[in-house]
């Protein structure tokens, strides 16, 4: 087939890097071969417009076995183990076929996580759809959630936490955005790498279908009406053969017989293939007739871009390969020799015996075009409304005001959600979801891992390089709540097209923000992925970067949760409450427009917090603590009396509108419970720091007085039944 | 005493079973493979829960024909003792050697969450560590765990005391609000007539350790190491 131009554009390619490609092959390619560069060079698999911009992370520290470059990114957590982790996204699938979609997000980010040779115990998930009131928007929620279920609960790895917000801006691009964590032994980490000429090449797995061609280059690229007509992109899921995949491979592993390990997942087969020749400075070469296939005649074309999931790539030793095809039979699992490690740097292609393709592996991945892509502050920033300036009255009743925000969507209860997920498989969750971070423990050692995924993109939309930078802070703060000290950080950066300058502006002071707080936090960065093209028609969503940090829990006994525990504790705030209510929820529950300015955050002030709060939690003078984000303090609190249905006495004083006090989002808060024999000791440990009393811990009434004025008096029961049922009343009616 | 854990091509809950078997409970425990034939000299064999061929035809529909069954079957018959946990219960209905069918839960989503159990007999190996009418904390976590059965039978199971929980509040009062997936008269789990083969939807292994929000799980592992414990001496 002649190369047109026509076929050039359609494969998502510019003239300038079909002209590249010729350089670097010296000729014309043909289809197979213009195939491949197709997706290897998508702005998903070659971060072409991003590469420049994710090297200003900071991804060096101590801790780190494995930073970005990888599958996933590895940690290690002591006790001779490792944490395995990292977050994708799956956005675009998930908008065309949501439960396809999703499950597919799901079983791609568990591949990479076993690929390193650990065995995963938990995901997570963050997740942005557009407006309930929208039936299309609760659709598409339902079929998400149903997508992650499915599959995690079938494969039996816990979902165990995560976040959702609602925007306009997601309406016709949801964000689904999963995090996996798995555990390994830190000295048998397994790597994506081919080595050792002659080494068997073995496919094992799903067979090769029709599916998901082409799928990157649809990730790659904005949505217009047409959409819907992408579906034969999306890949379907089988979390069953998976399941299989997981434990045959894990089995594989432990032979010693295995040298290197990729899943197939974006650009299937030939992402495979030549990364993992490209990162061991070998050739490979494959016989496609070889390859398993699931349907007939199929092209050499659409077997090396096919993105049928649950597939994985092995490269074993020569005379240790039946060993390995041995207990992939046992798993009653294809696995096949489809070729082997050869001599050079190419990835050499055969059909039946023939070459039909042969290129540079260097060229497909290291050596990818990259670009510096022009950035222009947006214009919008300079026309945001203040929310000093929207003059809203106060609120007339406050116990309205507390009912209507705990059944505002933004702040309801998310039970039912993570009703759906099994959040109990492998008996790992020693905190269940609900609280500020998900923790596992693990088992055979008293400590445990504490795991939170945050962004919101409010803050980031009014202020990306600052919003950034208080997701990283948030994801810190919530595991430090739980006991655990961050250790590492992986992060899911999600934005419109990158040839949009005002987009790009966004996305780089995003990642300089990120950067910035992961130094201060010692959590470097250990892999990521980025999602450009979220736009349909024209309209792009709001900067989202969403953060996911890992921290490690030394003693499982200094666990903490949220919720009050008993009666009579006093209850504190730690840090300053601000006039701070730009892009908070409670404007949005006001249906007012998103206002700036977007909280600030000392850096250095939040970590000294953090690390007081730890500093409390080990010398046992705090019950519980909850860090506070979205609907304030207001919010928190009620939070805390929940679980175990007790109520609360505040007194406060504040300079500021009752309202404002409750429901600011100033960062760096935390409200923290205290025996009240303890009071003394702790109130000297914290001298240094901003601190007010609260009130106390009740039997049943939840009661808020602000500067000797009594705003509300309300039974928690009454509180949690709205809070805990509004999801409910939205999808089982 | 000694456990055996049978792993299907898709159990999940082999390994937690197995844990709270042996490291929490100190108990001699072994994997079987479904291909495996001999259970070697077990007193108790359970079927841990998952999704036995990825449950895509019906739960439990193909695992039923695993060769272990088999040896399953014939170590019920000589009146040993065998337990299935959710899918596993799922897979004992359908080889037959335990009553009633599965339908999808009345709400049809997948549920997880705690549920209280009401001990309807504590007479019988899996529950005689239990107070008559003890409330059990124990999580759930099924699609498919509707227990449904012909009203004839379901006199039967009443008549011969073979439901030996049902889904109640934390007060132990079976009402329809505490019941999770519609079961036919709020069952949880029963047992065959001889009383040696028991089936739950609730996990047991995952409420055996305090740091899990519930140890009621163990009530039901004691009651078996009890019974097993006074017949081989």
């Amino acid at each position: 087939m002649e190369i047109t131009l026509d076929l050039i554009e359609s494969h998502g390619l510019t003239t300038e890097e079909y002209e590249q490609i010729r350089k670097r092959l010296g000729r014309e390619p043909n289809l197979t071969e213009l195939g491949i560069f197709s997706v290897m060079w998508s702005e998903h698999c070659s971060y072409k417009s991003s590469r420049l911009h994710l090297k200003k992370l900071p991804t060096q520290g101590p801790q780190v076995l494995q930073g970005p470059g990888e599958n996933a990114g590895v940690i290690d957590i002591g006790d001779g183990l490792a944490a395995v982790f990292k977050m994708e996204s799956h956005n675009h699938p998930s908008f065309i076929e949501p439960y396809e979609g999703a499950a597919t997000g799901v079983g791609g980010i568990i591949r990479d996580i076993f690929t390193m040779g650990a065995r995963p115990i938990a995901l997570l998930n963050s997740l942005r759809f557009g407006p309930l009131e929208d039936t299309a928007n609760q659709l598409i929620m339902e079929g998400v959630v149903a997508g992650i279920a499915g599959y995690g609960n079938c494969i039996g790895i816990p979902t165990v936490g995560g976040e959702i917000q609602f925007q306009e801006a997601y309406s016709h691009n949801p964000l689904v955005n999963v995090f996996c964590l798995g555990i390994a032994a830190a000295d048998e980490i397994f790597l994506a790498q081919a080595s050792g000429v002659g080494n068997a090449l073995i496919y094992v797995g799903a067979k090769t279908g029709r599916d998901g061609i082409h799928g990157v280059t649809m990730a790659s690229e904005e949505f217009n009406e047409d959409a819907q007509s992408k579906r034969p992109n999306v890949q379907v899921g089988d979390p069953f053969m998976e399941k299989l995949l997981l434990e045959a491979c894990l089995e594989a592993m432990k032979t010693g017989a295995v040298v290197g390990i990729q899943d197939m997942g974006g650009a299937g087969l030939t992402c495979s293939t030549c990364e993992m020749g490209s990162r061991g400075e070998v050739g490979v070469e494959i016989e496609l007739a070889r390859v398993p296939q699931r349907e007939e005649k199929m092209t050499p074309y659409e077997i090396m871009l096919s993105e049928s999931q649950e597939r994985m790539l092995l490269v074993a030793e020569k005379e240790r390969q039946e060993e390995v095809l041995e207990i992939f039979r046992k798993w009653d699992l294809d696995a096949v020799v489809i070729g082997e490690v050869s001599e050079g740097h190419d990835l050499t292609v055969y059909d039946q015996g023939s070459k039909i393709a042969q290129m540079p592996n260097k060229a497909l991945s290291d050596e990818a075009p990259f670009y510096d892509r022009p950035s222009r502050r947006p214009a919008y920033l300079d026309e945001l409304p203040r929310w000093q300036d929207l003059n809203f009255p106060e609120p007339s009743d406050y116990n309205t005001l507390l009912q209507e925000i705990v059944s505002s969507p933004h702040l309801c209860s998310r039970r039912w959600v993570f009703q759906q997920y099994d959040h109990m498989v492998q008996t790992n969750t020693a905190i269940l979801p609900g609280s500020d971070a998900a923790v596992l423990r693990l088992k055979g050692t008293s400590s445990g891992l504490a795991v939170s995924l945050d962004g919101n993109s409010r803050f980031t939309y009014l202020d990306p390089r600052m919003g950034a930078m208080l997701a990283v802070a948030e994801s810190c703060r919530n595991v430090v709540c739980c006991g655990a000290r961050p250790l590492g950080a992986t992060n899911c950066l999600n934005f419109g097209s990158p040839e949009n300058p005002e987009v790009m502006w966004q996305f780089i002071e995003s990642v300089e923000g990120i950067g910035q707080a992961c130094e201060v936090f010692a959590t470097p960065i250990t892999g990521g992925n980025v999602s450009f093209y979220n736009e349909t028609n024209g309209a792009a969503i709001l900067p989202t970067p969403i953060l996911g940090i890992v921290g490690k829990l030394e003693d499982l006994k200094q666990i903490r949760e949220s919720s009050f525990q008993n009666a009579g504790d006093l209850v504190y705030l730690l840090g300053e409450t601000r006039a701070e209510l730009g892009g908070s929820a409670y404007l949005e529950h006001l249906g007012l427009p998103l206002s700036g300015p977007c909280p600030a955050l000392d850096l250095n002030q939040e970590k000294a917090l953090q690390d007081k709060l730890l500093e409390l939690i080990a010398v046992e003078y705090i019950e519980s603590a909850h860090d506070i984000s979205e609907g304030g303090l207001l919010l928190t609190l009620a939070e805390c009396c929940f679980p175990r249905s007790l109520g609360l006495a505040m007194e406060a004083s504040t300079s500021l509108r009752p309202d404002h006090y409750l429901l600011s989002e100033s960062p760096s808060r935390i409200v923290v419970s205290v025996k009240k024999e303890k009071e003394e000791e702790f109130l000297k440990r914290v001298s240094d720091l901003e601190v007010q009393k609260l009130g106390e811990v009740t039997d049943e009434t939840f009661q808020v007085s602000v500067n000797e004025l009594s705003l509300i008096s309300v039974p928690i029961k009454r509180i949690f039944q709205v809070w805990n049922g509004f999801l409910d009343g939205v999808f089982e009616h | 005493m000694k456990f055996g854990v049978v792993i299907f091509p898709g159990s999940n809950c082999d390994h937690d079973t197995h844990h709270v078997l042996k490291s929490v409970l100190g108990q001699e425990t072994v994997f079987f493979w479904h291909q495996d034939t001999d259970l070697q000299d077990v007193d108790t064999v359970i079927l841990p829960g998952g999704f036995a061929y990825g449950d895509y035809l019906r739960s439990g529909a193909i695992a039923r024909f695993s060769p272990i069954l088999e040896s399953v079957r014939q170590h019920a018959q000589e009146g040993k003792l065998v337990v299935g946990i959710c899918n596993g219960f799922q897979i004992l209905q359908e080889a037959g050697l335990l009553p009633g069918v599965m339908l999808r839960n009345a709400g049809l989503r997948f549920v997880c969450r705690h549920v209280w159990l009401r001990t309807e007999n504590n007479q019988t190996p899996f529950t005689n560590a239990c107070q008559e009418g003890q409330v059990l904390k124990i999580p759930i976590a099924h699609n498919e765990g509707n227990f449904f059965i012909s009203k004839q039978e379901l006199a039967e199971l009443q008549e011969n005391q073979q439901i030996i929980f049902r889904y109640s509040d934390a007060q132990g009062d079976v009402i329809p609000e505490a019941n999770p997936n519609g079961s036919i008269d709020s069952i949880a789990g029963v047992m065959n007539r001889q009383g040696n083969v028991m089936g739950m939807m609730p996990h047991p292994e995952r409420a055996s350790e305090a740091l899990l929000s519930s140890e009621d799980g163990r009530f039901i592992f004691k009651s078996m190491i009890d019974t097993v414990t006074r017949i081989n001496h």
